[in-house]
This record gives structure tokens, C-alpha cells and sequence, in this order.
């Protein structure tokens, strides 16, 4: 599984960095970064679908 | 206090989100306008023609739309920002940057503040705010009954900002009343209003000369010192920059916080489960901001402008109620319920698209503390039966009064 943070919707809620700080990373200008090239490893899988539920703007993409 | 169009009977029609009765009973307002009437859009005169969508995909749309809505008045008056003021700010700017700016200068003045705001900023305040609130506790001595809005939620985010920026702490009580001013008396007369505002105007500038003086680490010398386009800010700009902060941030970290101590004083299972175990606090608050949104916010119609059939004028005030749009059944599973662990939340209590909440970091900040303090020194509470519980007026909701009985403490 692979996450994306899309740059363009991304307004810095900051809810992927506070659920999942394995994955997700936020700069001084709120703008969220993925982690590690967005590979989620093993177990953490559910984690980044919580993120992405969790995102205000729709900015989160998983790819199974 | 009524709204000076006087008392609502027509919500389809002639509805007024300064009606007392709108935040008192507003999920029922909602929920008639939807369901009974199919009225995802209402409309009303007041205001000189205001505009109230309901549904999670049309606030949405107006929210990323800054081409058609414009920001450079977030709050509905009785006058247009063209009518009091013959040569406003331009539109890209406004009075209170970023809040009231468009793009493209809206990126310029927001870049100025994120860096102050941001999680690794924000975060260390936690130990600060923790002591504040055990104080506020503290001062309320051994009594019984304590009213949680007054004497608790109202106070936190004065006293967090006043630190922040650098002020005498004593001095909170003057932010707050000025923040009712703006906010709360939008049906006083301008005059009036004019002159208290001159009184406050003079305060900050004496603070903000004090910091020119003496610089130290803190948000005001920040602010003092950033740049936008390469220029230092004016002591005007700082000035103004310092209002929004107070306006934006006070009354609605006191709602959020009164919000959610209520639902716990009206709720014993959820009061429980979060005293047992507070370490559920953090996926609450996201279920208190949810369901208890505190704000909504107004975009002005740039021009004529057809919104999906409703033919919307040129500076016509449409209101966007993120409130509304948490309880959007497309969007949220049982939207009426509130499940304090509601496990998929993308709620917009602190708004969508460019203006997202800039303070959304320490107010979050502020709502857990507060609600995991509160439950430590009180871990069973209700409300107080023989008093009123009463809801703010405005595009704020939250509680102003909120009498409850302690019956347990440690
Ligand atoms: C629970 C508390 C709060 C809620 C619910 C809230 C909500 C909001 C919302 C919905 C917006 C979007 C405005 C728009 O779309 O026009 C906003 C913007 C803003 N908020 Fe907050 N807010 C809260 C606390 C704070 C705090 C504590 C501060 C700062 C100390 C703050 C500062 C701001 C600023 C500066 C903006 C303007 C951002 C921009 O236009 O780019 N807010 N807030
Ligand atoms: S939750 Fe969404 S909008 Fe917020 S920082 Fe993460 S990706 Fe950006």
C-alpha cells in the first residue's frame, strides 16, 4: 500500500500528522508531506486508511 | 436581545442566523429546512439580502470558490462593506488580512502567520495551558456549583493568547470585551460602537510601542519583525493583525470548550467513558467539533452570480455554515448522533480550502487540555437544574451560560 498527500487540496488541518506521524509529516506552512515515498509497511495499513478518512480536504490517495 | 428585524416566524424564507432563537435550537431549524420544507438553500432580506446553504457539497463549493465569493467581509452587518465604507481596502487585501484578503494576496499574508501557528509551535504550550487551566479550577474554591462557561471555558483562550502576545495577563478581560463588541453587538449603532472600538485601538498601540521598545520572544516582537514582500509590517498592520487574532481565536475556543463540557454535563455515559479513560479525549474533541461546530462564516457575492438556479445578487451576504455541513448524511454515517468515538471524521469545524483555520493547531490544543483538566478535578458532573443554560448569538454558537452541579473531585 502506498499513500499521497495531493499538494493542490492539502490545506493543513494536520489530522494525517496527528494520527499517523509514521506516515505523514507537516512543514511550518501546513502543508503534509508522506513518509518514506508514501510506503505504508506492514501493519500500519489501517492507519493510513484512518488518515485519509479523517482529511477535511479529500487530499489523502492510497493505492492498494 | 432580539435581532433588530425582530423575531423569525418564516425560516424558508425570512431567516436570521441573529434571531436568538437560531443557535438555541438551530439542528431543529436545520433539520425542518431539509427534510420538511427541501430547502437546502434558504434565503432572506435581512441584511440587505442574505443566503443560508445547508448541505455539506454546496458550503463546499462556495468555500473553494473565491472567484464568485469573495472574503472581504466575514460577518454579516446591517451595512455592505460598500455602503460604510466608500473606499475599502480592494477586495484582494481588506481590512483584516488574511481573513478578509482573496487570492492571490491572501497566500502572502497567511505565509506571514503559519509559521507561528504550526503543530512544533503550538505544541510546547501544552504544559502552560494545563496550569492555567488548574488554576481557573483552583480559584473556584470548594463550592458546589460552578458556571462552566463563565468561569472556566470563556477564561482559557484569553489568558493563552495574552501570554502568547506578550501582554500584561491582567489585561484579558479587555480582549474579551472587545471581541463581544465586534462579534456579539453587530445591532448596536455605529457611533457607539466606533467610539469603544478607538478605546481598545489606543490599548494595542501602546503594547505595540511598548514591544518596538523592548523586543522580546514573543508573538507580538514576531509579528513586529516578519516580512511581507520583503517590507516589515507597519505597527498598523501589526495592529490589525492582532485584532483577528483575538476575534477569530476567543469566542470561538470558548465555544468549543463550552460546547463540549456541555454535552458531557447532559451526558453520563459519555461523561464516564472519558473519565475512565482519557486517553479517548483526542477522537472526542473531533466529535465535539463536529457536532458543535462553533463557527460559520459569510462570503459576499462578487457579482451576479446563478448558484445552482438561485439567482444570487451582487453583494449579497451568503453565510457558510460548516456547522451544518458536519451533520451532512452523505458525508457523515448518523450525522445526529454524537459517537465520541466516531472513527472516520473529515469535519470542517475549522473550515475548507484557503482559510483553513489558522489558530485549528492551538485550539485543538486548547479543547483537550480543557476537557481532560476538567474531567481529572471534576470526574462527575451534571448540569444545574434550577439555571438557565443559555447559547451565544451570532455566527459563533456555543454556550455563554452553562451552570453545572460538581458531584464528584479529586
Ligand atoms: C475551536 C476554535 C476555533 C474554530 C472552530 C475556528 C474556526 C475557523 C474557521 C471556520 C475559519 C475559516 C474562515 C473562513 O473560511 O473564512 C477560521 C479562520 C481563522 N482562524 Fe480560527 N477557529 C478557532 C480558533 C482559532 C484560534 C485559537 C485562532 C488564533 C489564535 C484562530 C485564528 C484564525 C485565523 C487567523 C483565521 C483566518 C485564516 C485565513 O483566512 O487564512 N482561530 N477559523
Ligand atoms: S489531513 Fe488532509 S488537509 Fe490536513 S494536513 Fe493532512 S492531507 Fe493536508
Amino acid at each position: 500500500m502506498r499513500v499521497h498527500v495531493d499538494a493542490q487540496k492539502c490545506q493543513g488541518h494536520s489530522r494525517c500528522y496527528a494520527l499517523a506521524p509514521e506516515l505523514f509529516d507537516i512543514d511550518d506552512y501546513g502543508n503534509a508531506h508522506e513518509l518514506n515515498d508514501g510506503v505504508v509497511p506492514e501493519g500500519l495499513e489501517a492507519r493510513a486508511r484512518l488518515a485519509q478518512a479523517n482529511c477535511p480536504e479529500f487530499a489523502i490517495i492510497i493505492q492498494e | 436581545m432580539t435581532s433588530i428585524y425582530g423575531p423569525v416566524t418564516d425560516w424558508e424564507h425570512d431567516f436570521d442566523h441573529a434571531d436568538p432563537e437560531y443557535n438555541a435550537n438551530v439542528h431543529q431549524i436545520w433539520d425542518d429546512l431539509l427534510n420538511k420544507k427541501q430547502c437546502p438553500v434558504a434565503h432572506t432580506e435581512r441584511y440587505g439580502g442574505t443566503w443560508l446553504p445547508l448541505t455539506h457539497e454546496h458550503v463546499r463549493e462556495i468555500a473553494y470558490d473565491t472567484e464568485h465569493f469573495t472574503s472581504r467581509s466575514v460577518v454579516v452587518g446591517t451595512t455592505k462593506p460598500s455602503q460604510f465604507d466608500p473606499q475599502p481596502p480592494p477586495s484582494p487585501i481588506g481590512n483584516a488580512p488574511p481573513i478578509s484578503s482573496d487570492p492571490p494576496f491572501h497566500a502572502e499574508a497567511r505565509r506571514l502567520l503559519l509559521p507561528a501557528f504550526s503543530p512544533k509551535k503550538i505544541d510546547p504550550w501544552a504544559s502552560e495551558i494545563r496550569r492555567i487551566c488548574h488554576q481557573l479550577i483552583d480559584d473556584m474554591g470548594d463550592v458546589q456549583f460552578v458556571d462552566a462557561a463563565q468561569q472556566y471555558s470563556q477564561d482559557i483562550p484569553v489568558q493563552v493568547i495574552a501570554r502568547m502576545l506578550g501582554f500584561p495577563v491582567q489585561d484579558a478581560d479587555k480582549f474579551r470585551h472587545f471581541v463581544h463588541l465586534v462579534l456579539e453587538s453587530v445591532n448596536e449603532d455605529r457611533e457607539t460602537r466606533l467610539a469603544k472600538f478607538m478605546v481598545f485601538d489606543e490599548y494595542l498601540t501602546h503594547q505595540i510601542n511598548d514591544h518596538i521598545a523592548n523586543p522580546r520572544d514573543d508573538l507580538t516582537t514576531y509579528l513586529l519583525n516578519a516580512e511581507i514582500m520583503g517590507n516589515k509590517l507597519s505597527p498598523e498592520h501589526v495592529g490589525g493583525t492582532i485584532i483577528l487574532l483575538l476575534v477569530a481565536g476567543i469566542d470561538t475556543t470558548w465555544s468549543g470548550i463550552g460546547s463540549s463540557l456541555w454535552h458531557l454535563a447532559t451526558n453520563a455515559v459519555d461523561r464516564r467513558r472519558l473519565a475512565e479513560n482519557p486517553d479517548m479525549i483526542p477522537t472526542a474533541v473531533e466529535e465535539f467539533l463536529r457536532a458543535y461546530a462553533p463557527v460559520t462564516m459569510a462570503r459576499l457575492v462578487r457579482d451576479d452570480y446563478d448558484f445552482h438556479g438561485y439567482a444570487m445578487k451582487e453583494e449579497d451576504w451568503v453565510l457558510l455554515p460548516f456547522p451544518a455541513a458536519n451533520r451532512d448524511p452523505n458525508v457523515f454515517h448518523d450525522p445526529d448522533t454524537v459517537v465520541i468515538d466516531r472513527e472516520e471524521n473529515r469535519h470542517a469545524a475549522f473550515g475548507l480550502g484557503i482559510h483553513r483555520c489558522l489558530g485549528s493547531n492551538l485550539a485543538r490544543l486548547e479543547m483537550n487540555v480543557a476537557i481532560e483538566v476538567f474531567l481529572e478535578r471534576f470526574p462527575d458532573f451534571e448540569l444545574d437544574q434550577s439555571e438557565e443554560v443559555t447559547w451565544s448569538v451570532g455566527q459563533v454558537r456555543g454556550p455563554r451560560r452553562l451552570p453545572v452541579r460538581i458531584t464528584a473531585r479529586s
